[in-house]
């Protein structure tokens, strides 16, 4: 176990490309950080610095007490679980798990307990003699798993290992994941583009856009308090609806309360209601543009007279509105999210 | 499965268009073929005056001499060394081109360009390289002390034949393995070298294996290739000497046929070649499929 620290990382690829642009991030022994952004926001390259695949073009990577910039992977003490598994094809289960351990020169007995140990807690004891190409997804993920915990890193490093499941397996094993990580208390740095599994998943989460931190929190925090208009609208879904403060001031309806150099005012879904609450509060009127009834709750697109996009409002169960109907829209002033135009930053 | 089904509207047509294969597997596979199996069971009298139906003396000949059966064991030496020459070097080249980032092109349009050469102008070439009196390669030799002459010395007639047939087939072995190592994906090899496995030993446990089934195609078109089309490099080089050193199997018939007019014996030599050739052929279409899978 190791505590990792990153600090001003950069990676410019051959071509130019700028992938990773100044990383800070100290990673405490045991947490689990879950990097999240867009494709091609340069987190499997953050990923594969740590991991030693990717050279680092400046900055200095610490895992434990040591300096691993110039060390091979092999030497640097982690494990890797790959998106498409990287499982070996050639050989069994058993022997896929025992590989990294037979290179280390461990001894036989003791390849044998270990693989046997992780193969019971991952559950995958009744195949350790198949092929991967003989196990469905679900259990080649599994074997994946098997294969980073039985060498027992330091860290375990992961590369959106769920993307290729269906969604019914990628909650399951997103739960197993968490469970094992906090079991095993391995430190681990976990990559999606999913922000539902980053949520979930997450003792502090890392929101990358364009090879740059955006912000970095607990997955509460983030949700609560999202630091740039980017991570407002990356993180929760429905994504946060966005309102021009021109257009509020424009009907009279901008709260004075608001910081200076507030041009954009975001309200997740869920604040946006359709009864007036008690206390302060934004008050918007509009008109149901489509109904969207999805189970235990309901999204209503509202569009605000004289602007155009729809606004997404969260409701439990189905409303008693009608689309075409116009509907008066509450927001509590304290669920406000006042930002930046220029900057995109937060103003408060 | 579903199969698509044409239909055609003159009953001719389909006949029509299938008549030039049928006709070129008739006229150079079918007529020669029977041509040679029939012959196999003739034999004529030295002048060529009297032509007898034998049954199968000619092959039973063939067994009994000892001059064959060493013919057989050079075919032997000769095929496997070839192979085994071509096939290593053409891997160790895909791998070294493999791990280029740029030039991985141009360095592999040079290493095909000596499949574009005829065999018998190969074989020349060859021949000049190595020519004990004016070639460049016996000159260098004897600065160390080794004198090369493939005229006389057996040992070297067989290098010069393995080296010239091995040089064109590194080629086409080249391509194949580079094809290969561009399937093998990257993620592999990464996750080995994260569990602990040095270059080499990432080489012999991770690609190695997962190459076999290129390895193993390229072993049996090798091994076809070396058996009969060598026959130009022979030819252009030491023509089977010296003493029957370098006089394989193929080269024989053709010897034994056209130089020593043994017409008879010739093609039941060239019908145990045939014989070769098929099992080799149903052994490639068998194996490749089932055997050599991960
Ligand atoms: N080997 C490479 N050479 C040049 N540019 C690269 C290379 N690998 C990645 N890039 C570029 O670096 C940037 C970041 O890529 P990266 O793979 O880290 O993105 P990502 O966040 O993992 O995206 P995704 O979610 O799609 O996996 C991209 O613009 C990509 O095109
Ligand atoms: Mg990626």
């Amino acid at each position: 176990m190791a505590r990792i620290v990153i600090d001003d990382l950069h990676k410019v690829y051959a071509g130019g490309v700028k992938a990773v642009t100044g990383v800070s991030l100290d990673i405490a022994d045991g947490e689990m950080i879950v990097l999240v952004g867009p494709s091609g926001c340069g987190k499997s390259t953050l990923l594969r610095m740590v991991a030693g695949l990717e050279t680092i073009t400046n900055g200095t990577l610490t895992i434990g007490d040591r300096v691993v910039n110039d060390l091979e992977p092999a030497d640097r003490d982690i494990a890797m679980v790959f998106q498409n598994y990287a499982l070996y094809p050639h050989m069994t289960v058993r022997g896929n798990l025992a590989y990294g351990l037979k290179n280390r020169g461990v001894s036989k007995p003791d390849i044998e307990r270990r693989v046997n140990e992780a193969a019971a807690m991952l559950e995958i004891a009744d195949f350790l003699d198949r092929k991967p190409r003989a196990l469905s997804g679900g259990q080649r993920q599994r074997v994946a798993m098997g294969r980073a915990l039985v060498r027992e890193p330091a860290a375990f490093l992961f590369d959106e290992p769920l993307s290729n499941l269906d969604a019914k397996l990628r909650v399951q094993m997103r739960v197993e994941i968490r469970q094992l990580q906090r079991r095993l208390r391995t430190t681990s740095l976990y990559v999606t583009h999913d922000q539902l599994e980053a949520l979930t998943m997450a003792d502090r989460l890392v929101v990358l856009n364009g090879g740059v931190i955006e912000q970095v929190g607990t997955p509460m925090d983030v949700y609560a308090k999202p630091a740039s208009v980017f991570v407002a609208g990356f993180i929760g879904s429905p994504a946060m609806n966005m309102i021009d403060a021109g257009y509020l001031r424009d009907h009279g309806s901008m709260p004075a309360e608001m910081p200076s150099g507030t041009d954009i005012v975001g309200v997740r879904p869920d604040d946006l209601l359709l009864a007036k609450p008690e206390g302060p509060h934004l008050a918007l009127q509009g008109t149901v543009a489509l109904l969207e009834p999805a189970g235990a709750e309901s999204h209503i697109y509202v569009t605000l007279d004289g602007n155009s996009a729809p606004l997404t409002v969260r409701v439990q169960g189905l409303p008693s509105v009608l689309e075409g109907q116009g509907v008066p829209l509450y927001a509590p002033l304290s669920a406000l999210h006042p930002f930046n135009k220029a900057s995109g930053k937060r103003t408060d | 499965m579903q199969t698509k089904r044409m239909t055609f509207n003159s009953r001719w047509l389909p006949y029509a268009l299938l008549a030039p294969q049928v006709i070129i597997t008739l006229v150079f596979f079918v007529w020669p073929a029977s041509q040679a199996l029939w012959q196999s069971m003739l034999r004529q009298d030295p002048f060529g005056l009297r032509t007898t139906f034998v049954w199968f003396q000619n092959f039973e000949r063939l067994f009994e001499d000892s001059h064959y059966l060493a013919s057989m064991k050079t075919t032997l030496i000769f095929s496997v060394s070839t192979t085994l020459l071509s096939m290593s070097v053409a891997l160790l080249f895909a791998v070294m081109v493999n791990r280029m980032i740029r030039s991985q092109n141009a360095y592999s349009t040079f290493l095909v360009w000596p499949y574009a050469v005829a065999p018998a102008i190969a074989g020349v070439l060859w021949w000049f390289i190595f020519n004990p009196s004016v070639g460049i390669l016996p000159y260098i030799l004897e600065g160390f002390g080794y004198d090369w002459n493939h005229r006389l010395d057996a040992g070297d007639a067989m290098i010069l034949v393995v080296v010239a047939a091995a040089w064109k087939q590194i080629s086409y072995n080249f391509l194949f393995f580079l094809a290969g190592l561009h399937s093998i994906p990257q993620s592999l090899v990464e996750a080995a070298a994260i569990d602990g496995a040095s270059r080499t030993k990432r080489f012999w446990t991770i690609i190695f294996p997962l190459l076999s089934p290129t390895t193993f195609f390229l072993m049996v078109v090798n091994v076809v290739y070396a058996m009969f089309d060598t026959f130009g490099v022979i030819h252009a080089t030491t023509e089977g000497g010296p003493a029957q050193a370098t006089n394989i199997l193929v080269y024989k018939v053709y010897r034994d046929g056209f130089v020593g007019n043994n017409l008879g014996s010739s093609a039941a030599q060239s019908v145990i070649l045939m014989v070769i050739v098929i099992a080799l052929t149903v052994v490639q279409f068998r194996w490749i499929e089932r055997r050599v899978n991960y």
